[in-house]
């Protein structure tokens, strides 16, 4: 009846976007098995077919013939584009109390600024609206929003203070102290500190509780960043050596040696493949942190002191006053930046502002947001963070991110460790079982060749059957391999026709 | 239960009454006219007694007067009153006096009536002869077991028939109840609505155009055909029917095996017996079918007839092939040759015989009268030329034949003599008939043995033969010759197995021959040889030797070579060996140092420079000098940063590796005390190794330390016992390897996925599965309600089925 039967095919990229863990085969409990796969078949096609409709597309800035795009200056991309996007280049000259550390809210509406002098302002910054401004008193370390624009903390020079956005001191957390760095863990609502003292902190801001103190025993810990992917935080020291820490582990889970000198910045990317190191060797590495392999290292003359990575995979770094941005890092080495940008002042910190082309830049005059065409993620995912949300909408993610918390225990390497059996214990129970019964009932069945007549089953036969059943399972693994492989080997092969081919 | 036992009490009297008398029958004749003596003597004196039985009777009614004067009533003893003197328990009246029945009594009168029941006499008689007596009767208790098994397999038969549909809900991903409710899916628009029309003309013109065709009307609706034939079977007929079919094909499958196999023996001995065999079935059913279906056989005459005017009109056997000709030219010389020609033309003659149909008796006997006269007395004398084969055809056979005829199909002509022949061959011929198949078989084994035994004799000479062509020829000839003498048979297939036998004893002589002349050769072409070679390949290796050797100059040249580059030589070797032996020693280092890891190799990435198009701005003015030192700093500090990395590494690899235990005792067994150590082979005895650790996750990561310690945390969180029906962890973890909440689906398919297992309907009554609905439930088993998972429809067929589902939802 109808010209095309069924429903609309789904193409295999988008399938491939969604798939969780990798089909096998399975000889035992057939029908389970079955059942559940066809369910995680459904999900995995209707999560495809219902992905984003009409996503925008992201787009980098291009140079004339012969003109490198690091030559063309922020005012040059405020005079081609459009007013809304020429807005989001300005100066807030700033020079009494830097310089400026700042950060963005998870949205990218809100900007919060902390001079080292004392000045803490938050403001939306698309529209210039100034939400609160104070000084604090005191040196400021650093500045981090918590979980929404309503809360943020500050580092200052003894305690860590909790304010909300009207600048109402609403906490001062004496059990940390001397707080130089923070990241926080949104999805845990977790803010980890790095102290002066060599300590690594947690604190649940849900509950308001130290998670854990971690002494890290290498000192003055200056250097953090945190691995959106897993939630790993990682600590730069000044032997050169990257540590990555868990709330669960009192010592690194790993430690890398980067740099021959110390550790100036450290950035993961958004996927948590990549980290981008800097240190006083005035080197610029890529590494692979799922294999813990370098990729890329570059020199810089100068070297980097803050290092940002964008969603869409930009890196800015910061030598001296210059902010440069990199693209693709870690793909074919780069020998020039993306962008340059000369600020005021030396820069302090940078930061690239979540979904909007935009790079926050602190400095010692105060703040400089400039239009980095092609960082941020056009298409945001209005359940998780959404820049336009409204106050009530606000409220009702907050509850549920609070109801969808994730405990600081599942923090791991692996994020998906939890879907997977602790296989420990369950030996151990195995074990007991085993004993308990006097058998173990998941042995698998020993091959006993049955008896057969007329000099059949005379010993050498007999064990000349046992010998053609024996690893009869790995031999058929390596059996499927091979073929797979000859399959790929076939399929690489082009035919002699193929030039024919469309 | 009652009635039963009853029953079965009777039926145990039955048996012991047989049983008994079977016993009886069961004697020796002699042991039986014994008992008969002592029977009669006993029947004997009983009638001496019968005077006195008057006050025996008198004496019993006093006794009975006594006996109930007590008051207990006692059971009466039943009087007979039979004229007769012996009565037989069995109601079977003995006519001689003080005779026991004897079952030839019985069956004595069967003898009479010879005809009727020959089956149960025969029984009898097996009766009579049968010796083993009847097994006592079993007990009540094992009778009641018996009847507890058979009951017990009864039930659990009867109940095993819910297996299946218990099973089925069991596995069911979703019950609805009540069950049996109509199929849900898509319906008519005829059930559905009922006053719906076709309307309009073009609505009318197609519904009529499609019931016309018998098509489905509605995109998933059956055809009425599909539908009947669904209705037609039930499971069960089904599965009875498929299990016909399947027996059936098997049996066919293993006749066509039997057949083939049949077909590749190669022993034509074998075929011809087969053949001989599927003959005289033919025939036997022929003559049946003559009896009881003459017009089939008739039919069977027609298609007999069919074959011989087939046969006549093709040239097979008429002795006009290629073989024919050649043993045609033969059949001067060739007695074997010439009977070979004659089988061909009588297997011809046979095929084509005609047919006498049995139609009519009186007409057969007309003929079999006109026909006492025999052809032959109308043809020409036979001549006793056994040269001409041609002569030989014709002669006096055909009346024997017409007579076989008449009662055999004409396919077979060994069976018929052949009469008429050359007086020797006849006799022959006939002897040859007279002979079994084995006895043939016999004969032909004889022959070969005789035939390898002359081989035997001429080969036994061979060794003394020279190798002379001539020669060789002679003995071939001798060995045809007594190979011609040795050939008795006359049949076709004697004939060419003698002459395989031939050519294989040829060829094996033949073999036998070259491989004694290979044999004899190199000895023999050895010293031939010698001087052939002195002369001929003397100089090709006379010159290799030339190349070889050095001369003399070139030794001159050579001395005076090394005596000016010695010194050179030798200092150069020297400085060689040394060098190589450095080398090695330094690779050796190299290798070692490997294993601790080589500072160099850590952080060999190679740094690419970057051009930057803005220099920063130097804001420090910082001197000439210190810079410098800055400089000098961070270039040795990277020494002392990797190696303290290493170290590091190394500290936490040994802090890995498990310790060796020492659980030496000093003093045991020798003196301890200050400063005395115990013996080394006692150290080394209790020293316990501990198993290697798995190797380390940054083995090969010189730049990396990867803790090995577990992080036992997550395990509060992570499943730990497996639930049902999964036994291995990796079969768990696959099932819940994508998640099921509402943040990573949609809707819809968090609906579909995490349904509930029963649904039940408001209001409705479930009853259990009655009887009548196994079957059915069966049947609709395949297509029971189950949640859709394989389809992932598009937005507008969701909508519709959205409407429909009004089912409330209970877990």
């Amino acid at each position: 009846m109808y010209p095309f039967p069924g429903s609309a095919p789904v193409p295999e990229e988008k399938l491939k976007k969604f798939r969780r863990g990798v089909k096998g085969e399975l000889y035992k409990l057939r029908d389970v098995v079955i059942r559940s796969e066809a369910a995680s078949d459904l999900a995995q096609k209707q999560n495809a077919r219902y992905d984003l409709m009409l996503p925008e597309d992201a787009g980098f800035l291009e140079g004339d013939e012969d003109e490198d795009t690091c030559t063309i200056s922020q005012d040059d991309i405020v005079d081609a584009v459009d007013i809304t996007a020429g807005a989001k280049y300005f100066n807030l000259t700033l020079s009494q109390f830097g310089p400026y550390r700042l950060d963005y809210s998870k949205t990218g509406r809100h900007l919060l600024l902390g001079g080292r002098r004392g000045h803490v302002t938050c403001l939306d910054w698309q529209s210039k609206q100034l939400m609160c401004e104070m000084n604090v008193m005191e040196t400021v370390n650093d500045v981090k929003w918590l979980h929404s624009e309503a809360l943020f903390a500050v580092a200052q020079k003894k305690w860590l203070y909790i304010y909300d956005n009207k600048g109402i001191e609403l906490h001062c957390i004496r059990k940390f102290n001397d707080v130089l760095r923070m990241q926080f863990l949104p999805y845990h609502f977790l803010l980890a500190t790095a102290s002066a003292t060599g300590f690594l902190q947690y604190l649940d801001v849900s509950v308001g509780k130290e998670v854990v103190a971690i002494c890290t025993k290498a000192g003055r810990l200056d250097v953090m960043a945190h691995n959106p992917h897993n939630a790993i935080i990682h600590l730069g020291h000044s032997n050169g050596t990257v540590t990555l820490w868990t709330p669960n582990q009192r010592e690194p889970l790993v430690k890398m040696l980067c740099h021959q000198g110390g550790v100036r910045s450290v950035a993961v990317d958004k996927t948590g493949t990549y980290m981008v190191t800097s240190g006083m060797d005035k080197k610029l590495k890529v590494y692979d942190i799922r294999a813990y392999r370098p990729l890329q290292s570059y020199f810089l003359p100068a070297g980097a002191s803050c290092l940002s990575l964008s969603q869409r995979g930009l890196l800015s770094a910061a030598t001296g006053d210059i902010v440069q941005v990199y693209r693709d890092v870690w793909g074919i080495p780069v020998t020039k930046p993306y962008m340059a940008h000369r600020a005021k002042g030396s820069v302090w910190g940078v930061h690239f502002c979540p979904f909007e082309d935009v790079l926050g830049v602190g400095h010692g005059e105060g703040f400089t947001s400039m239009v980095v065409p092609g960082a941020g993620e056009p298409n945001f995912d209005g359940l998780d963070a959404n820049p336009y949300r409204s106050a009530k909408q606000r409220q009702e993610w907050e509850v549920k991110a609070l109801l969808e918390k994730i405990q600081p225990e599942l923090i791991g390497l692996d994020p998906s460790q939890l879907s997977q059996v602790d296989h420990s214990t369950w030996e151990q129970r195995h074990e007991d079982r085993v004993q308990v019964l006097g058998f173990d009932p998941l042995a698998k069945e020993k091959f006993t060749p049955r008896l057969k007549t007329k000099g059949r089953s005379s010993s050498g036969k007999v064990e000349k059957r046992k010998k053609q059943v024996a690893h009869e399972d790995q031999r058929i693994d390596k059996e499927r391999k091979e073929k797979e492989k000859k399959k790929a080997a076939a399929a690489g092969q082009k035919s002699a026709l193929d030039r024919f081919r469309k | 239960m009652a009635k039963s036992k009853a029953a079965r009490k009777s039926g145990e009297t039955m048996k012991i009454a047989s049983s008994c008398e079977t016993v009886v029958q069961g004697m020796d004749d002699e042991d039986d006219e014994e008992l008969q003596r002592a029977l009669a003597d006993d029947i004997i004196s009983a009638s001496e007694d019968e005077g006195g039985s008057d006050d025996e009777r008198k004496h019993c009614k006093l006794l009975e007067a006594i006996s109930s004067l007590g008051g207990k009533k006692r059971k009466k003893l039943t009087e007979r009153s039979e004229a007769s003197i012996q009565v037989s328990e069995f109601t079977v009246n003995a006519e001689g006096e003080g005779d026991k029945i004897n079952l030839s009594d019985l069956i004595g009168t069967l003898d009479k009536t010879p005809s009727a029941l020959i089956k149960t006499k025969k029984q009898l008689k097996n009766l009579q002869h049968n010796q083993s007596t009847l097994e006592t009767p079993l007990t009540r208790k094992e009778t009641e077991k018996i009847q507890r098994e058979v009951a017990f397999e009864k039930t659990s038969k009867e109940v095993s028939r819910w297996q299946s549909v218990v099973l089925q809900n069991q596995k069911a991903e979703q019950l609805v109840f009540p069950l049996n409710q109509e199929p849900s899916g898509p319906k008519r628009i005829e059930h559905v609505v009922a006053g719906w029309k076709a309307q309009t003309p073009l609505e009318q013109e197609i519904f009529s155009l499609l019931r016309m065709n018998k098509q489905p009307l509605h995109d998933p609706v059956l055809t009425p055909t599909e539908e009947a034939s669904l209705r037609a079977m039930s499971l069960e007929e089904a599965k009875i029917r498929r299990a016909e079919l399947q027996k059936a094909r098997v049996l066919q499958s293993y006749y066509e095996a039997k057949a083939k196999r049949g077909k590749k023996i190669k022993s034509k001995k074998y075929h011809r017996v087969q053949k001989k065999v599927m003959r005289k079935e033919y025939l036997k059913q022929f003559d049946e079918m003559v009896k009881t279906d003459p017009a089939a056989a008739l039919e069977e005459l027609k298609k007999m007839e069919l074959s011989r005017m087939k046969e006549r009109m093709s040239l097979k056997h008429q002795n006009s092939g290629k073989w024919a000709k050649s043993k045609a030219i033969m059949a001067k010389y060739d007695d074997g040759a010439r009977k070979a020609m004659q089988k061909q033309l009588e297997v011809n003659k046979d095929l084509t015989q005609k047919l006498v149909i049995p139609a009519d008796e009186d007409e057969e006997d007309e003929e079999e009268s006109a026909e006492t006269l025999p052809d032959f007395v109308n043809d020409v004398e036979p001549i006793l030329d056994q040269v001409n084969p041609w002569m030989r055809g014709k002669l006096s056979t055909e009346p024997m034949m017409e007579e076989s005829n008449r009662l055999d199909p004409p396919v077979w002509p060994r069976e018929v003599g052949k009469p008429g022949e050359g007086q020797d061959d006849q006799e022959e011929d006939e002897e040859q008939m007279e002979e079994t198949e084995e006895e043939s078989l016999l004969r032909g084994f004889e022959e070969r043995r005789k035939l390898r035994q002359t081989e035997d004799v001429k080969v036994a000479p061979m060794p003394m033969v020279e190798n002379d062509d001539g020669k060789k020829a002679e003995i071939l000839e001798i060995s045809d010759d007594d190979e011609e003498a040795v050939e008795i048979s006359d049949d076709e297939e004697a004939l060419e197995v003698s002459d395989d036998d031939e050519e294989a004893g040829l060829s094996n002589f033949t073999s036998l021959f070259h491989g004694l002349v290979n044999h004899m050769e190199p000895p023999a072409d050895q010293p031939k040889a010698g001087p052939g070679l002195c002369q001929g390949e003397s100089p090709a290796l006379l010159e290799e030797g030339l190349v070889r050797v050095r001369t003399l100059e070139d030794v001159e040249l050579l001395s005076q070579d090394i005596s000016a580059s010695d010194t050179a030589l030798l200092t150069t070797q020297i400085l060689g060996t040394e060098e190589t032996d450095t080398q090695s020693a330094t690779q050796q280092a190299d290798k070692k140092r490997k294993k601790m890891i080589d500072p160099n190799e850590v952080l060999t990435k190679e740094a690419k420079i970057i051009e930057m198009p803005l220099a920063p701005t130097a804001v420090e003015d910082v001197e000439d000098k210190e810079e410098q030192r800055v400089i000098i700093k961070e270039a040795f500090a990277g020494d002392d940063v990797v190696s303290d990395f290493l170290k590091d590494k190394r500290k936490q690899e040994e802090a890995g590796r498990p310790k060796v235990i020492d659980l030496t005792l000093p003093g045991w067994g020798e003196w301890g005390g200050l400063g005395l150590q115990p013996s080394r082979s006692k150290r080394k005895r209790f020293r316990v190794k501990v198993a290697p650790p798995p190797p380390r996750q940054d083995q090969k990561l010189p730049n990396i330390i990867i803790t090995e310690k577990r992080d036992s945390s997550i395990a509060a969180h992570q499943v730990c016992q497996l639930p049902f029906p999964f036994e291995k962890p990796i079969q768990f973890e696959r099932t819940i390897r994508s998640p099921v909440g509402r943040t990573w689906n949609t809707q819809n398919a968090v609906q579909k996925i995490t349904a509930p297992k029963v649904v039940t309907q408001l209001g409705a009554i479930i009853e259990p599965i009655a009887r009548e609905d196994l079957i059915k439930h069966n049947r609709q088993a395949v297509t029971g309600p189950s949640i859709n998972l394989e389809s992932d429809q598009g937005p507008q067929k969701r909508r519709s089925q959205q409407k429909k589902k009004h089912k409330r939802k209970k877990n």
